[in-house]
């Protein structure tokens, strides 16, 4: 088992004829990657790599393609409208990777998302990961801009807020044997679809998933409750690593979400609360593997 | 994204939030004939985003940002004292501002202040209104000390501020009879203006009232979503990047994400968490970081050079840690970036690299046969090691 995407996932990508999208596309398809169709407005019935249809809407290509997860690689000024529109098609989870959609427009996403069955993760994320068998872990569902490569199927699940430190995370349980059973990128905006302590609670579900690695930073208080509910509620071993100690309180650190406002969202507030839910917090980002591996 | 005082105002005007008479000067002239224009008492204010204005002091000697006066050429000669003069404030260090204008306005008499704010919630989702009867003081400490004299509104995001809402807010603050109806009007725009801008953020502090029995905006901060500046033409003009730390400027031209610090050890990574990371591990190491810099996730050879100069510009830097995990960028690419880079601004400092990724067995060839005096490093704790090491010598 993993989370959230197998590796028989179906997945349609919006935005499959820009560059963006299209490059990350075709390395999912490499990776093995279920891509069944792609949507883009005005460019129904051309083809994506002689292989994958495109359609002028979400809602046609479930239909045709029986996708059930869609990535979003629309840009920022329309990416809200992309999300919105499988959402009301009815689809079981949305990946959005974009980067720098406006606020108020996230804002509106959610509250639109309240009475639906539908999972966001996202925006601003490097995506979701459900390693393979293959050579490098392929035969795996990739969805989003992650390199397959570093990844190996196995036992570690991986939740974090920042692309580059999850590949660091995912690297370093790989050289250690240890493996991923499904990584997440719930992004670096400050209104995201699925929270640290969401996924926390599908990997505690999840058969498959034995130790838990989460990647936080400064800005809001999502590690902080995380931490609250896995201290009596999650029977499996975390190890924690928080960005951010050295960054100066009111600046945005490179992503939406990571400011420290009116002295709320520090780092040092984070790690005392992951200490004392009993998580293992590693001092340095070289550590996130090893410090698991030592509570295992 | 910060705006001046004078722009507050405009914005207010432009959504009928009342506020006090008044406009901005850039002469002496210009300031005379809005003095007066006004009646009564005046204040004249220096026009920079530092606070602290008003126990500030010009670098020519003269004392304070903001001044009151009922004598209109009094407005002239304290205008010409300020205008083109360098204000050093608690906030702005040693070298102050250069104020270019100033706002001159009639200076109300004031029955009760009180807090107004909108902001953009992220617990909630949702935009949320806060507002006290405690105004012109600071509003945390009077969280902090008396918690329920806070009034906090969710509103909906997509039904919008309700006029229960309004009511409610009101009542709560205590105003009555026409000053309610005034305030509701007000705090109603203010909505319209938070929403219509793509504001994180809007603050009147103080809210006051008159003898007059007027309810007006004395002074406001707002913060704007940097996301949306693309559909908000008319705010991204209202940018100053004459406030802005300069390397800052530079580095957002180049499309480079850089914050600068005041620590010797500068930093050049992809992705923000790995870049923050960076410069947590420098620290743990003992030594001080010079910066935040995200070269993002598909960086070129042109901006990895730009990086370098915007890094080689801050005078305190005395070595760079360069730290790539390379996931799909290639870390050849990078590496080549890293010689042309140091070959066209002739690197003279301790120079630590750390690849890690995509072909970056190739990546360390490059940089090993590059001819480039540079450190390499196996994973990020031995980079952060080795720079502080290189400094140190």
């Amino acid at each position: 088992m993993s989370i959230l995407v197998k590796p028989e996932t179906k997945v349609l990508i919006q935005g499959i004829t820009g560059g963006f999208g299209g490059t990350h596309a075709k390395l999912s398809l490499d990776y093995g990657t279920k891509v069944v169709a792609g949507v883009t407005p005005g460019k129904g019935g051309q083809t994506f790599e002689a292989q994958v249809p495109i359609f002028d809407t979400v809602e046609d290509a479930m239909k045709e393609t029986g996708a059930t997860v869609s990535a979003i690689f629309v840009p920022p000024p329309f990416a809200g409208d992309a999300i919105m529109e499988s959402v009301d098609a009815g689809i079981e989870l949305i990946v959005a990777i974009t980067e720098g959609i406006p606020v108020a427009d996230m804002m509106r996403v959610r509250s639109m998302m309240d009475d639906t069955n539908c999972r966001l993760i996202g925006p601003n994320c490097p995506g979701v990961v459900t390693p393979g068998t293959g050579p490098e872990s392929s035969g795996g569902c990739r969805i989003g801009i992650a390199p397959g490569y570093i990844h190996k199927k196995g036992s570690v699940g991986v939740v974090s807020r920042s692309g580059t430190l999850t590949y660091e995370a995912v690297w370093q349980t790989t050289q250690l044997g240890l493996g991923q059973s499904t990584c997440v990128g719930i992004g670096g905006d400050p209104i995201n679809g699925t929270s640290h302590l969401d996924v926390l609670k599908l990997f505690n579900d999840d058969p498959e998933t034995e130790s838990i690695i989460m990647i936080g930073e400064i800005g809001g208080t999502a590690e902080e409750e995380a931490a609250e509910w896995a201290k009596d509620n999650c029977n499996k071993p975390i190890a924690a690593f928080i960005a951010g100690a050295t960054a100066p309180p009111g600046r945005r650190m490179g992503h939406a979400g990571a400011i420290i406002s009116g002295g709320k969202g520090t780092a040092h507030a984070k790690k005392t609360a992951l200490k004392a839910a009993g998580i293992a917090v590693a001092e340095t980002p070289s550590e996130m593997g090893s410090t698991l591996a030592s509570i295992l | 994204m910060n705006i001046h005082e004078y722009q507050a105002k405009d914005l207010f005007e432009k959504f009928g939030v009342p506020s006090p008479k008044g406009r901005m000067a850039e002469s002496s002239d210009e300031a005379l004939k809005i003095a007066n224009e006004i009646s009564g008492q005046i204040v004249i204010k220096a026009q920079v985003h530092a606070g602290g204005r008003g126990k500030g002091t010009f670098k020519n000697g003269f004392q304070g940002g903001v001044h009151l006066s009922e004598d209109s050429n009094e407005i002239f000669s304290i205008a010409e004292k300020m205008l083109s003069q360098t204000l050093v404030t608690h906030q702005t260090g040693e070298d102050g501002k250069v104020v270019n204008k100033v706002m001159v306005a009639e200076a109300v008499d004031i029955s009760k202040e009180y807090y107004l704010a909108i902001l953009m919630d992220r617990d909630s989702e949702s935009p949320v209104i806060v507002a006290s009867t405690e105004g012109g003081v600071n509003i945390e400490e009077v969280a902090e000390s008396t918690p329920e004299k806070i009034i906090r509104e969710s509103i909906h995001p997509l039904a919008g501020l309700q006029p229960y809402e309004i009511r409610k807010i009101s009542n709560k603050l205590g105003f009555e009879g026409d000053i309610a109806k005034q305030f509701g009007k007000l705090l109603k725009s203010l909505f319209k203006l938070f929403i219509s801008c793509d504001c994180s953020m809007v603050e009147i502090n103080p809210l006051v009232t008159t003898p007059n029995g007027e309810v007006l905006a004395l002074d406001a901060k707002f913060g704007f979503d940097d996301n949306a500046l693309y559909r908000q033409k008319e705010i991204a003009t209202m940018r100053d990047t004459s406030e802005e730390d300069p390397r800052e400027v530079a580095a957002s031209e180049y499309g480079l994400n850089y914050i600068g610090l005041e620590g010797n050890i500068a930093c050049l990574v992809n992705g923000a968490g790995l870049a923050m990371a960076t410069m947590d591990i420098i620290k743990h190491y003992g030594g001080e970081p010079a910066n935040f810099l995200d070269v993002g996730g598909g960086a070129t050879e042109e901006q990895v050079t730009n990086a370098f100069k915007i890094i080689l510009g801050d005078s305190n830097v005395k070595g760079i840690l360069v730290n790539i995990f390379g996931g799909i960028m290639d870390c050849d690419v990078i590496a080549n970036g890293i010689v042309n880079a140091c070959k066209q601004v002739n690197l003279s400092i301790p120079l630590v690299v750390r690849l890690e990724g995509n072909n970056v067995d190739q990546g360390k060839k490059t940089l090993s046969n590059s001819g480039v005096d540079l450190i390499a490093a196996d994973d990020l704790s031995d980079a952060a090691e080795k720079a502080v090491k290189a400094i140190n010598i």
